[in-house]
């Protein structure tokens, strides 16, 4: 699947200030028919963002009209449960590039990756200082340059660095994926049967 | 030579590659599809105009959408029915085999394939779906993908994976009466947290571990992923053996004696380095039971729900959200309450040991009026065996009927859902907010709990009621 080439964003954020979001809430189950990978964006935290007769629920940060942005700011353990990619897909079809919190799950981390959607950790404080900053005005912005793998808070001018594997990183700045590298190593991967 | 842990040892023989700066190539063995994770990676290959490169190392079988009563006519949903016939159409045209909604090898995925012995010691697994860490039980490396992993292995039984960490977890002593592996899985979770094994492989031993069966090894292991894990597993011995032997794909003759031969070194060396150890004591565990919103919210069931006292901030308003959520209090008891629903089923608890204590409990009782109970056997062979075992006519006795093999209510995608509210006491392994269907509320514990809760319409101390 091919997905923009990240560089450089700087965009305010939406701030999700609760802890171990689940990939239920993420993406509830029930939508997880679709055969083809569209429209997922529509259904991101669906039972929390809106009501049963399908009106949006009040309160809820991402229907709250100041905050926008590309950013999405979450508490810490973000992306625990199921293996489920739909969850990945949701956040970058609704128009994340971003997800910021202390701690992701693992699988939730590997998947996002996987499609063009970039997780940064920061420390709980850091973290705390973002929701801070958003709190203090939604419509301030948070730049994340991926080539010096840091995050900066420009309303204070704060910056932390975030690790990525370099590869990753390579994949996401070029839009490449792992299925192109894997098919040109076939030959290697033969070998590797023939041996085995 | 350095010593290895039996992590290292699988992990280490199926790399085909280290990439500078990035992941291993890691071979699969053996690639396991459903029909929810599949259609976009065989939509994706076809995009790139791919074959899938190894068929034959690939198993499927429909078991999240599929309804659990009256499978032999068609699925009323249709995005369900849809997905269904893609996974057919799919295999067909890929030459994968199939085991398709009432013929005689379905079930779910993570049933099937140890049924079968398509699941052994020391292969590499994968599947689209989280709880693949079950097959880990084998001494297998066993973790749940994304869909777009589901495509490289598709396309080249290869995915790309960096080394996780190792963890070693040894529970010892002996697992009292009315003490199960579900228990046993639920209380380190508890201990642990629903982040604690983020990061790592888990590898399960001791003298508590090593006297489970396979049926209560693929219970611990299938809920490794609970604490964060990416996988468990458990070195591979003559229970393992015993359980593999004779199974359709399990080697025959000359070959399994040569197997065994090096299945027998699969095994952590003595001074093997683990990243993070734990040990617990089996004397320690109860019956467990969850009374929030994430696995890692469980406790014993004579003990009360924790009190907020000396939480702060976030930790301190997601505790109470999901409380609320359950409409529990902190500090209150949880035995006694009611209880709308039991389900025992899914990868976790469907196996037929699981029916065999269901049944055994429930025995000369009486179903409570109050509860609505799903039984739904893992696959066709464990519903085979419950027939056989003549198991159905002591539910019926009791007041049970069973239903067909599926995911049924472990997750709301087909039409076992529990309704807005209501409280299940469920075997199954996440009890997160709507998980069973929007509004849910879901209590997890062992198939003896649930029976007990399942006797009385309220929550109940198995042990009680002998
Ligand atoms: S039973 Fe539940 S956890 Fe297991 S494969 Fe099905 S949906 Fe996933």
């Amino acid at each position: 699947m091919a997905y923009d080439k990240f560089s450089t964003i700087t965009s305010p954020a939406v701030p999700l200030t609760i802890e171990n979001v689940d990939t239920d809430q993420i993406i509830p189950a029930r939508f997880l028919k679709a055969i083809e990978r569209k429209g997922f964006g529509d259904n991101l935290f669906r039972d929390w963002r809106f009501e049963k007769d399908g009106s949006e629920k009040a309160g809820f940060p991402l229907n709250d009209k100041k905050y926008s942005g590309k950013i999405l700011v979450a508490g810490k353990n973000f992306g625990s449960g199921s293996s489920r990619e739909h969850a990945a897909w949701a956040i970058y079809d609704y128009g994340f590039r971003v997800v910021v919190s202390s701690f992701f799950a693992d699988i939730f981390k590997g998947n996002a990756l996987n499609n063009g959607l970039l997780p940064v950790v920061v420390t709980p404080q850091f973290l705390q200082k973002i929701f801070a900053a958003i709190e203090k005005d939604p419509a301030t912005t948070f730049e994340v340059n991926l080539e010096k793998q840091t995050f900066t808070i420009n309303q204070t001018g704060e910056t932390t660095n975030f690790e990525i594997n370099p590869y990753k990183k390579h994949c996401l700045q070029n839009g490449l994926d792992d299925i192109d590298y894997l098919v040109e190593m076939q030959n290697e991967i033969e070998a590797f049967e023939a041996a085995k | 030579m350095t010593s290895k842990t039996l992590f290292d040892k699988i992990w280490d023989a199926h790399v085909v590659k280290e990439v500078e700066g990035g992941p291993n190539v890691l071979y699969i063995d053996r690639h396991f599809i459903h029909e929810v994770t599949s259609p976009v990676a065989f939509l994706g290959l076809k995009n790139r105009g791919l074959k899938v490169f190894r068929p034959d190392q690939t198993t499927a079988t429909p078991d999240h959408n599929v309804p659990t009563i009256n499978q032999h006519i068609a699925v009323k949903d249709e995005l369900s029915r849809t997905q269904l016939e893609m996974l057919k159409a799919n295999c067909t045209e890929h030459g994968i085999v199939h085991h398709d909604l009432g013929s005689e090898g379905h079930g779910v995925v993570h049933i099937i394939g140890p049924e079968m012995g398509l699941t052994q010691p020391g292969m590499t697994i994968v599947c689209g779906d989280s709880h693949t860490s079950t097959h880990g039980a084998f001494g297998a490396i066993a973790f749940g993908i994304g869909t777009s992993e589901v495509e490289m292995v598709l396309a080249s039984q290869c995915i790309m994976q960096p080394k996780p960490k190792k963890m070693k977890i040894t529970v010892n002593g002996k697992l009292a009466e009315g003490v199960t592996a579900k228990d046993i899985a639920l209380y380190i979770i508890s201990k642990i947290s629903t982040s604690g094994g983020t990061g790592h492989f888990i590898e399960y031993t001791g003298s508590a571990i090593k006297s489970l069966s396979m049926e209560g090894r693929m219970t611990l292991c299938n809920l490794s992923i609970e604490c964060g894990a990416r996988g468990g597993m458990i070195a591979p011995d003559e229970t393992t053996f015993e359980y593999v032997k004779g199974r359709k794909y399990a080697p025959k003759g000359a070959e399994w004696d040569k197997a065994v031969e090096k299945w027998r070194e699969l095994k952590s060396d003595d001074d093997a380095v683990f990243d993070t150890e734990l040990t617990f004591d089996a004397a320690d565990i109860e019956p467990m039971i969850t009374y929030g919103t994430n696995p890692g919210m469980g406790m014993g069931i004579t003990q009360t729900i924790p009190t907020t006292d000396g939480m702060v901030g976030s930790d301190k308003t997601s505790f109470e959200k999901s409380l609320q959520y359950m409409g529990y209090n902190a500090g209150e008891a949880i035995k006694g309450k009611p209880v709308d629903y039991v389900f025992l089923g899914s990868c976790t608890n469907g196996r037929i040991e699981d029916f065999r204590a269901f049944t055994n409990f429930v025995k000369g009782k009486k179903k409570a009026p109050n509860v609505t109970v799903w039984l739904v056997p893992g696959s066709k062979q464990v519903e085979k065996q419950i027939k056989e075992e003549g198991l159905v006519e002591i539910l019926e006795e009791a007041g049970f009927k069973l239903r067909q093999p599926g995911c049924s209510a472990c997750l709301a995608m087909n039409d076992d859902k529990i309704p807005s509210g209501k409280y299940s006491v469920s075997t199954s392994n996440r009890n997160f907010e709507g998980r069973q269907g929007p509004g849910a509320r879901t209590l997890l514990a062992s198939p003896l709990t649930a029976a007990a809760a399942a006797i009385t319409g309220v929550i109940s101390d198995p042990r009680e009621l002998k």
